[in-house]
């Protein structure tokens, strides 16, 4: 398993930045909150493109909701 | 150096101005127009950020200054000044909040959201409170072209405060508003 972009969804408010960051991974439900396209939908896999990206949103995010958790 | 530090604070003043005016933005979770919502986050950075450059020229060239008259304790500790002390006392207390702000912000990941959004709030409190210095202690602050600029900045600032407390604010306030259908 790869990395993983963990999503606490006690924290997000759907501001929408890490979907506009991440499109490909990444869709917005129509409160905003962020729905992976597939798989987990709280720890979200990032591939090899998408890290720099990740650390972005991660970075951004205004609720401080995401955070990157590396595969051992 | 006088002139200077005059002219940094009407910059600052300005940069401060849309720095606030972009946070509220950014708070409702709208882009603006093409520019998408984590470049109006990053200009709210980046703006706050460069405001607090020409603040720190603003306060560094005045203590300089002669004519001025300022000392290091007006820097910090305000209302001890020697000219007009209580507007002067108003631009040190926005210094200190806006030093809060810049380290709460920069620190957000370290600190925590409800840390950082608790001196965050103070935003609004800073503003008015440097227009009141640059009004009140500005060689220019009365003169016709600072108070026309300075009454499109309330203006603004009070438009963009009430549509916050609104209850459209939220880009999704419509869904989450609406009952489960």
């Amino acid at each position: 398993m790869g990395d993983t972009l963990h999503i606490d969804w006690t924290s997000c408010d759907g501001r929408g930045l890490c979907t506009e960051l991440l499109p490909q991974l990444l869709a917005r439900d129509d409160w905003g909150y962020p729905l992976a396209r597939h798989g987990d939908r709280t720890n979200v896999g990032i591939g090899a493109g998408d890290s720099q990206a990740a650390r972005d949103a991660v970075a951004l995010c205004p609720r401080l909701a995401l955070s990157l958790k590396t595969a051992p | 150096m006088w002139a200077v530090g005059r002219m940094s604070g009407f910059v600052a003043l300005a940069l401060f101005t849309m720095t606030v005016l972009l946070g509220i933005l950014t708070r409702s979770g709208r882009p603006l127009l093409a520019i998408p919502r984590f470049s109006v986050t990053l200009l709210h950075r980046n703006l706050s950020l460069l405001a607090t450059v020409f603040l720190l020229l603003h306060v560094g060239t005045l203590l300089l200054d002669s004519y001025a008259q300022l000392n290091i304790v007006d820097v910090v500790v305000p209302f001890l000044g020697s000219f007009k002390p209580f507007w002067q006392g108003l631009g040190t207390v926005a210094l200190d909040l806006v030093l809060a702000l810049v380290v709460t912000g920069l620190l957000r990941h370290r600190i925590g959201q409800r840390a950082f959004r608790a001196v965050h709030w103070f935003s609004y409190a800073m503003w008015p409170i440097a227009l009141g210095h640059a009004i009140g202690n500005g060689t220019n602050g009365g003169n016709g072209w600072f108070l026309a600029g300075a009454s499109i900045a309330v203006l603004l600032l009070a438009a963009a405060t009430a549509w916050r407390v609104s209850a459209a604010f939220l880009e999704t306030s419509k869904v989450r508003q609406g009952g489960l259908s």
